[in-house]
This record gives structure tokens, C-alpha cells and sequence, in this order.
């Protein structure tokens, strides 16, 4: 287990510096100026020749490329264009608000959507099934902030149930922080819906069909029993998986659903950042959330490896 | 097997020497129009396909033209109501798929030809081509495709090309690991052992031999990044980065309007919401069922 995770560790590492190199071309190669992109086309030479000596976008692409890895290596993101305070206890903040909001979408998802799937497999192709698997590609196909706009418009505004905005008031203790969170948590939950009830049903019709499982019921086990040992242990590695991939496009949703329920966290930040050109806060926010997909699908690869020897067995060989 | 999923002629063969190839298409099809799932699907698009197109020639008002009258409620006059400039917001949901019906097939196909072309190259040539291109491919994944979409779009200027491109090549990892796997399966037959016995060159092997047998998942891959980039081109427009004020896109009258909701004024964002959702729902219904045909 030890060379699986260093291995794996190391990989992690390699992935780390590759999407650090693609941010770092996107934010200061492919604008010829920085600074000019920053004040726009009006701003006077001297200002934009001082900001890019500021910020040192004026030096040769290497030496930048060279310190841009140093600073993330070292956890030394820079300051904000806009605020002129350095952008990591800022992303902390909004990273904290925002993983409250994700982790409250992953809840309210992730026991729906695999008991969805399970079912849905046992019954393959009865009504319920079709069903159940129509509703998860709807699901799927909403963008969040149309779902969101639609519970704001619905549950908000016309039945008056939940507020419209997800800001708590300050101090407010955790059953009211989940009521201001609930909705736009609902929003994000209902897009994971689809793809996790899909993937449960595919993994758990797979396994329903091998000879283990025949095996299982052949030799007299009850039906709980045969699920229990047998079926759900296999048929959930390839949920964990996806489990595991939505959490970098759970930030990707989070923006626009931030912006609807005007919740102040790493959406709102980078939104903000966006109009702004803030072009550290940006590259800075982006690294970070890349930071944690690699932390989640690490997780994820262990708890598969741990679900199913054979995988940790096949990555020491 | 051939997977195109043109319609054929219902007749007698004509020809027994086209047969099989066409046999098999006719069959695919059949499966496919008995699918509630995939009529529905092409009706709804084929619908705002035909709404964009005539455009202003079946619209009931000018969907830019102002009444000066602010937010009216929807009435017999103005169905959906009209939004903050007076505008009737029915007019403006028909014609507003005019550019994502043009933006996001551009970006899905742009995504697609680049992600097979790499996909068959990592999964044929293997080794350290492969695993140097799988270590990108998953550092791209690693990204957020909607917040790499608003750093770029801020750096290069929001234009639509710009959303074409940038969404076109974040689709491409994602595409090209799907064609790899494809092509993993496809090169340990022996069709393709015969070719390279026969002498055949690489380039020959993989657009001639392999790409024909791996057409299946990229049909699929197609329609799914065609519905998807729906979804990432309008919270692009939703963010503000995609396309820009006047045009009626869905998104974007999502994103001028959503402020009025809770002042109780839903039609300008509710209508045009309904509109994508309906959009790429009946685009991943059509993928949906191609996936399930084509697999079986």
C-alpha cells in the first residue's frame, strides 16, 4: 500500500506542475502585455510600463515561468491587483465558504443518487428504470444557474420558504446557515444527480451480471446478503471515481451559482477577480482548485484501492 | 460496424452488393425511430433550430425593437411578458438559440476532430508519446472548465471565435481520452495485426483501418460535447464573458434579468431559462440514445 501511495503521490506531483505550467500560459503568455491587458487599450505608457514593472510581467517569459513555479511550490501567491493585499488568506476565506456550500450539495446528492442507481439496476428495464435513468440525464443537462433561478423562482419568491440569498447572518448557527444554504446546494446536487445515479446503475448492472454474483445466489445467500458483500463493494468503484472528477467541476458550477444566490465564496471571488482583471487572484484561485481535484481523486484512488485489492496490486507491479 | 445514422430509403434492395454496410445502417436507424427518447429529442431541437432560423419572419413583435413600458406582466398581448427595456420576451426566447446554435456546435466539433486525432494517436503509438500526452490530458481535467473559460476570456477579450476556441479545446482532453480507450480495444485485433503485416504505414493504419471501427464513440462524443457545450457557452454568457448585450441569447437574459426575481418579476428569467434547459435536455436525449444503440 505504501509504494501504491508514494506512486501515486508522485504522479499527483507531475499533474500539479503541468496545470500549473497551463495556467501560467494561459495568464502570462498569451497576452502580449499584462499590464496593457490589466488598464485597457486608453491607459497611458507610463502606467502600464509601471504596473508590468510592478508586478514583473516586464522580465523574460523563463525567469517568470521559473519564479511562477518557485511561488507555487513555496505557497507564495502574490498579491491581488485590486486590493494590493496577498491573495492566499483571501482564497482560504472564500475556499472555506465555498466548501461548505459544495460539501452540502455532495450530501444531499451523493445517498439519493446511489440508492437511485441501485435500484434502478435491480429493475433493468422496467418503467422505473427508464424512469430513473431519464430523470438523470435530465438532471444532468440543467445548468445550474438555470435550476437556480427556477428554485429562487419557485421556492424563493412564490412559496417563500427558503431565502432568496445565501449569506447567513453573522454568527448564525448551523441549522440556519443550512436553511440559507439549501437552495443554492439543491441547485448544484440535482446536476451530481445525474451522473452519479448513472454511473451507480452502470457499475451495479455489471456486477449483477458476473459469475461471483451468480455464484453468490446460487449458493443460497439471501438477496441482502449477496448485495452486501458481493455487489455494492465492486459496483461503487466506478461511482467513487466520478465522485471524485465532479469535484473540479463542482467549482466550475459553484461560479454561476454563487453569482444567483450572491453567497461570497471561491465563485464570487473569482467572478469578481474576472471584472476586475485580476489576473493573480485568478491564476492563484485556479491552482488551488486544481490542488484540491488532486487531493479528491487521490482519495478517490486509495478508497478504490482499498474497495478492490487488484487495483493497488496492478500499480506496485 | 457502420454507424452513421443517415435515414435509407424504406424499399427492397435495390443492390445485394451494398448490402451489409447498409443493412446494418437501416437497422441502427430502425432501433434508433422506435426511441420516444430520440424523436423527442430532435423535435425540440429541430424547433428552436427552425425558430432561429426564420427568426424575426414568425416572431409576433421586434425581439430588439423597445416599448419604453419596462416590465409588463405576461398577457394575451405579450405571452411571456416584457423585460426590462419593453421588449417582448417571447420574440427574444425565439430567437435566442441564433448564436449558441451556431457557437456551441463549432466548439463541439472543434473539441471532437482535435480529440481523436490525438486520441488515436496516444492509444496506436503508446509509449512515451502516450504517456507524456496522458500526464497533459489529466492535468487539463484537473481544471475547471468554466473557470479556465473566464481566465482566458478575460485575458484574450471576450469575442464569440474566442469562446469557440477556448471551449473547443477544453473539450479536447476529454474527448481524446475517450477515442484512446476506443483505440486500445480496436488495435490488439487482427485486422489491424494484418495491416502492419502487410507492410500498411501508421497514418494508413489508424485513419483507414482503426478510425472507421471507432467511429461509434465518436458519434456519441460528438452529440454529448454538443450538449454540453450548450450548457458551458450559456454560463459563460450567464457569467457575463460569453456573448455580449444586444443579442437575445438565453444566458445572457438570464444574467440582465435574475436581479428582478425576487421583486416577484420571474417572466424574463424564467422563460429564456426553460428555453436551454429544454435545449440541452433534448440534446442529451438524442446522445443518450445513440450511446445505448450504438453500444449494444
Amino acid at each position: 500500500m505504501a509504494r501504491f501511495i508514494s506512486r501515486r503521490l508522485l504522479l499527483s506531483l507531475i499533474t500539479l506542475w503541468l496545470l500549473a505550467t497551463i495556467v501560467f500560459v494561459i495568464a502570462n503568455v498569451l497576452p502580449n502585455d499584462v499590464g496593457r491587458t490589466i488598464l485597457g487599450p486608453f491607459a497611458p505608457q507610463e502606467s502600464v510600463d509601471a504596473l508590468n514593472q510592478k508586478l514583473g510581467t516586464d522580465r523574460p517569459i523563463i525567469v517568470q515561468y521559473v519564479d511562477s513555479m518557485r511561488r507555487v511550490a513555496t505557497f507564495d501567491y502574490g498579491d491581488s491587483y485590486v486590493s494590493g493585499q496577498a491573495v492566499l488568506p483571501q482564497l482560504a476565506a472564500a475556499m472555506v465558504r465555498s466548501a461548505k456550500l459544495a460539501g452540502l450539495a455532495l450530501l444531499l446528492t451523493i445517498p439519493v443518487a446511489i440508492a437511485a442507481g441501485l435500484f434502478a439496476a435491480r429493475r433493468r428495464d422496467r418503467p422505473v428504470d427508464r424512469g430513473i435513468v431519464l430523470l438523470g440525464v435530465t438532471s444532468s443537462s440543467i445548468p445550474e444557474f438555470v435550476t437556480g433561478t427556477i428554485l429562487v423562482v419557485v421556492v424563493g419568491v412564490q412559496l417563500k420558504l427558503l431565502p432568496v440569498l445565501a449569506t447567513p447572518p453573522p454568527n448564525a448557527d448551523i441549522p440556519t446557515q443550512i436553511r440559507y444554504l439549501l437552495m443554492p446546494a439543491t441547485a448544484m446536487a440535482i446536476v451530481y444527480f445525474g451522473y452519479i445515479a448513472r454511473m451507480t446503475r452502470a457499475g451495479t448492472i455489471e456486477v449483477l451480471q458476473s459469475d461471483y454474483t451468480r455464484t453468490a445466489t446460487m449458493k443460497g445467500l439471501t438477496t441482502g446478503q449477496v448485495m452486501r458483500r458481493h455487489v455494492l463493494r465492486n459496483a461503487l468503484i466506478p461511482t467513487v471515481a466520478v465522485i471524485a472528477v465532479q469535484v473540479g467541476y463542482l467549482f466550475g458550477g459553484i461560479i454561476a451559482v454563487e453569482k444567483i444566490f450572491n453567497y461570497n465564496g471561491m465563485g464570487q471571488t473569482m467572478l469578481f477577480a474576472a471584472q476586475q482583471k485580476d489576473i493573480p487572484m485568478l491564476t492563484a484561485g485556479a491552482i488551488i482548485i486544481g490542488i484540491v481535484y488532486m487531493l479528491a481523486t487521490l482519495a478517490a484512488d486509495m478508497t478504490m484501492a482499498w474497495m478492490n485489492p487488484r487495483i493497488r496490486l496492478d500499480a506496485e507491479r | 460496424m457502420d454507424v452513421s445514422v443517415t435515414p435509407t430509403p424504406v424499399g427492397p434492395m435495390a443492390n445485394p452488393a451494398v448490402s451489409e454496410r447498409a443493412q446494418a445502417r437501416r437497422e441502427t436507424f430502425r432501433v434508433l425511430i422506435r426511441r420516444p427518447a430520440f424523436i423527442l429529442g430532435n423535435v425540440i431541437v429541430l424547433g428552436w433550430i427552425i425558430t432561429a432560423v426564420l427568426g424575426e419572419r414568425i416572431t409576433p413583435y421586434d425581439p430588439f425593437n423597445q416599448f419604453f413600458a419596462g416590465h409588463l406582466p405576461p398577457s394575451p398581448e405579450h405571452w411571456m411578458g416584457t423585460d426590462r427595456l419593453g421588449r417582448d420576451v417571447l420574440s427574444r426566447v425565439m430567437v435566442g438559440s441564433r448564436d449558441v446554435l451556431i457557437i456551441a456546435p463549432l466548439a463541439a466539433m472543434l473539441g471532437v476532430i482535435a480529440g481523436t486525432l490525438l486520441g488515436l494517436v496516444m492509444g496506436y503509438y503508446r509509449g512515451t508519446v502516450d504517456d507524456v500526452l496522458s500526464r497533459i490530458v489529466e492535468a487539463f481535467l484537473a481544471l475547471p472548465v468554466v473557470l479556465i473559460a473566464l481566465l482566458t476570456l478575460v485575458v484574450l477579450g471576450t469575442s464569440p471565435f474566442v469562446v469557440v476556441c477556448v471551449v473547443g479545446i477544453l473539450f479536447t482532453p476529454i474527448v481524446a481520452r475517450t477515442v484512446r480507450s476506443a483505440v486500445l480495444s480496436e488495435r490488439q485485433l487482427d485486422y489491424v495485426t494484418a495491416a502492419k503485416l502487410r507492410g500498411e504505414s501508421g497514418p494508413f493504419i489508424l485513419s483507414r483501418e482503426i478510425f472507421p471501427n471507432v467511429l461509434g464513440p465518436t458519434v456519441v462524443e460528438m452529440t454529448v460535447r454538443f450538449g454540453y457545450a450548450i450548457f458551458t457557452v450559456a454560463t459563460l454568457s450567464f457569467l457575463g464573458v460569453g456573448l455580449q448585450p444586444p443579442s437575445p441569447d438565453w444566458g445572457l437574459s438570464v444574467s440582465e434579468e435574475y436581479n428582478n426575481m425576487i421583486s416577484g418579476v420571474w417572466w424574463p428569467t424564467l422563460f429564456p431559462a426553460l428555453a436551454i434547459a429544454s435545449t440541452v435536455i433534448a440534446v442529451n436525449l438524442v446522445a443518450d440514445s445513440l450511446q445505448s444503440v450504438l453500444s449494444e
